[in-house]
């Protein structure tokens, strides 16, 4: 039987790809789903015409990562797919709903005429909305950690709620919002952009608090991440994080003044990343806080192997045509769809 | 209430629901993107606009199939975990690459390439559009084969052992994605695809026909989907008899069932049609045709065809679903295969275009496809119980340890959103067909019927793109 283990580190490799493949997900579908949260504050209809051409064509694509996640960690950590889902029952259906309201908007938006095209405009949004809040109270639930008993979930229909993930859902609501407003700076012009810069200059007080609250309130929830993060030598090394955060956090702030049209996108993404590094650090090396591993949840070597192969090859092509589609839609979108 | 239920129940209910809903667009879109990437060559080729405008109209009603596609197939992706976690546990080494790779070789293929498709007209040359088309077929088809690949392991595992942990072990990658059932059930419904597609197409290209409108667009769906009727209906009796072999060789208990038979018996009837009762374990009021059933499966008069009575009750599948589902799947396949023969006669005499009663009869046939690809998933779902992977786990042990109300209630949530998302799906895809192609010169559009001025029904529906403010 074909087998690599012996020669590399298949679970650790398979941790890293499903963690950049949600890492990803977060940040492509982040932007449209947070110009979705956004929709109803623009200032005209023709606003949304144009910020709903901005995300139309990749849309698809982005939401493929989402399946990518969910199909990956069903391939590489069975035990971690099998353990998690019945965990965040209620999210994720409510987020599987709120994504299915979304995504048929786009096209029954384009074919919908007066009254009724206003309904799915507000099913893009509500969509929107409820899909990224479940996602964010799913994230909240996660690091404080699940009930485990042998290899079955042994916790409660409502144990993912509390005040905490409820902070973390609304907080990943500013946080996509703040995607999505960069996004329209960067991919739109005149009125529109001016408004997206506005909401940019509100959303990003928001988040920074957000992001200082959750930073504060993980260490002082649990023990561990206590004294991961806020023990010597510790404090030094992993003080990287917060202070580029910082960093640019000062420079969007001061490009949102500016004008510049592509560098706060970048930014946004920039500060995405820190944190999700943040929270990968805090909670390695558990797949299933606080009780699997990564390790321990991997599927078989003969599966892991199999399916890396396809991936090394697969995977690069992927992103290369995934460029190459945001290569060929560039530049500021235009309120007229050509379809 | 809820909580009386049993959660198992519920979550094969829902599974059943959603897994329904979800095939009907695949099923559609997988025939439509190699119908829109012949379509496309043809105008390519010949430069005629026609091809075009059939190209541009259906291609609207494919992004809102596909939408709707995508949408009901992330909530299955996640529903394997939600509601069937020590499935997903136990199978998890076999089947999550086998779907791993459906994502990486083609999901990612077709979002991709499908807003070139839609909205790529003025953005990349021609070829390229056709490149785009062209590969978004394929991954509709590359979909297919490791999802059926998947499934058909479930019905007929093979390169697998259990391990002592209770979990299953991949032996061979080759026995496992090869596995027996899968050609044929992967021909037979890359075939039905085809043929859903084709009947919707003539369909549409009959309701034409018939009201004289948009004659040169509706002759090119006509005819290109009576092509199909024509050659590969019977084709697909011949793939289906094959697959029926297959099934009988693998999983004789389903097709006991298919058959309504309860005694092992020699030179076995075929039941036409009867009432299948399974706690008297007998077929009432069947009418027969002696000897046939054991022609059909053994090809000799007298085969042997074993009876449900040869397993214990417990390891029956429910019998008259899948004996009357499969009844429905053949009946309309029959149909199919008369109106391939239909459209020859007429297409021999020169009327195929002109003859309203067969537009009407295509009309008719329009969710033919559908009802079919349904039945067979249910003849072929159904006739694995009470397995889940087929000898080898049983469905009961499959399930999530989730409260019944958490699954009965997200069930009633799928029935009202999808509910709204359906009929407002086939409401649009209904105000395309009736709108018609984009012409350029009107006097197109009405035909050399001696329709001389627009009906006033084209007049409703206006191209609704971004340019209202």
């Amino acid at each position: 039987m074909f087998d690599l283990s012996g020669f590399i580190d298949l679970p650790l490799i398979w941790y890293v790809l499903i963690a950049t493949a949600v890492f990803l997900y977060v940040l492509l579908d982040g932007f449209d789903l947070g110009v979705g949260i956004l929709f109803p504050f623009a200032p005209s209809d023709k606003c949304r015409d144009r910020m709903m051409s901005s995300i139309a064509p990749f849309w698809d694509g982005n939401e493929t990562w989402l399946v990518l996640g969910g199909g990956g960690l069903f391939a590489a950590f069975p035990l971690a797919y099998s353990l998690l889902m019945p965990a965040f029952y209620m999210p994720i259906i409510l987020m599987l709903l709120g994504l299915i309201f979304r995504g048929v908007s786009f096209e029954f938006r384009f074919k919908a005429e007066g009254r009724s095209r206003r309904i799915w405009d507000y099913c893009f949004h509500f969509g929107s909305l409820v899909a990224t809040f479940s996602q964010g109270v799913v994230l909240g639930a996660f690091v404080q950690g699940i009930k485990v008993s042998g290899r079955t979930y042994a916790g409660g229909s409502f144990d993912w709620l509390n005040a905490f993930s409820i902070m973390t859902g609304i907080a990943l609501v500013t946080g996509y919002a703040l995607i999505g407003a960069t996004w329209l700076i960067m991919k739109t012009e005149d009125v529109t952009q001016e408004w997206a810069r506005k909401c940019a200059g509100y959303l990003f007080g928001y988040v920074a608090l957000f992001m200082g609250l959750v930073s504060l309130c993980m260490p002082l929830m649990d023990d561990r991440i206590r004294e991961l993060w806020w023990t010597l030598p510790n404090f030094m090394y992993l003080q990287f994080f917060p202070l580029s955060c910082v960093v640019m956090f000062f420079i969007l702030w001061r490009d949102l003044h500016r004008g510049n049209e592509y560098r706060p996108f970048l930014l946004t993404l920039g500060i995405f990343l820190m944190n999700y590094l943040g929270l990968g650090i805090s909670t390695w090396p558990w797949l299933v806080p606080y009780e699997v591993t990564f390790r321990l949840a991997a599927a078989a070597p003969e599966s892991q192997s199999l399916l890396i192969v396809g991936t090394a090859v697969l995977l690069p092509l992927v992103l290369a045509y995934t460029a190459y589609c945001y290569y060929v839609f560039r530049g500021k979108s235009s309120h007229e769809t050509s379809y | 209430m809820l909580e009386n239920l049993d959660p198992i129940l519920l979550a094969r209910l829902q599974f059943a629901f959603t897994v329904s809903f979800h095939i009907l667009f695949p099923a559609f879109t997988i025939g439509l993107a190699s119908w829109l990437a012949v379509v496309e060559w043809r105008w390519l080729k010949t430069g005629n606009p026609v091809y075009m405008e059939v190209y541009r109209m259906w291609v609207k009603i494919f992004a809102v199939a596909f939408g709707m596609g995508v949408v009901s197939g992330i909530v299955l992706s996640y529903q394997f975990g939600t509601n069937w976690s020590a499935f997903s546990d136990k199978v998890g080494n076999v089947l999550g690459p086998l779907l791993g790779y459906e994502v990486l070789t083609a999901f990612f293929l077709e979002a991709s390439f499908l807003g070139i498709m839609l909205f790529g007209w003025n953005r990349v040359s021609p070829k390229m559009h056709f490149a785009a088309t062209i590969i978004v077929a394929v991954g509709t088809l590359i979909s297919a084969f490791w999802i059926l690949s998947a499934n058909s392991w479930m019905q007929t595992p093979a390169g697998y052992r259990v391990g002592e942990d209770g979990l299953f072990y991949p032996t061979s990658w080759i026995e496992v994605i090869f596995n027996p059932s899968f050609p044929y059930r992967f021909v037979h419904m890359v075939i039905a695809a085809y043929l859903t597609t084709a009947f919707v197409v003539a369909g549409v290209g009959g309701y034409y026909l018939l009201r004289q409108r948009f004659v040169k667009h509706a002759r090119v769906m006509f005819g290109m989907a009576m092509i199909m009727a024509v050659f590969v209906s019977p084709l697909q009796l011949l793939v289906g008899d094959l697959h029926g072999l297959n099934t009988f060789k693998h999983q004789p208990a389903k097709v006991a069932a298919m058959e309504g038979l309860w005694e092992t018996q020699r030179g076995a009837p075929l039941k036409l049609f009867g009432w299948p009762d399974q706690e008297g374990e007998e077929t009432r009021f069947s009418i027969e045709l002696p000897k046939m059933s054991s022609l059909i499966l053994t090809h000799e008069l007298d085969g042997e065809v074993k009876g449900l009575k040869e397993w214990p009750r417990d390891e029956r599948p429910p019998v008259a679903i899948v004996f009357w589902s499969f009844r429905i799947m053949v009946g309309l396949g029959m149909l199919m295969i008369l109106t391939g023969v239909m459209a020859a006669v007429l297409y021999w005499r020169k009327r195929l275009f002109d003859t309203p009663w067969f537009q009407r009869w295509c009309m008719a046939l329009t969710p033919a496809g559908f009802i079919a690809i349904l039945a067979g998933w249910i003849v072929t779902e159904v006739g694995r119980q009470p397995y889940i992977v087929y000898n080898a786990l049983r469905t009961a042990e499959a399930a999530s340890p989730v409260a019944g109300t958490q699954v009965g209630l997200s069930l009633l949530a799928f029935i009202v959103v999808y509910g709204v998302v359906f009929g407002a799906g086939c409401y649009y895809i209904y105000r395309l067909i009736h709108k018609g192609p984009d012409i350029a010169s009107s006097e197109d559009a009405y035909g050399d019927h001696g329709v001389d001025h627009p009906q006033i029904v084209t007049d409703l529906v206006t191209e609704s793109g971004g340019d209202r403010v």
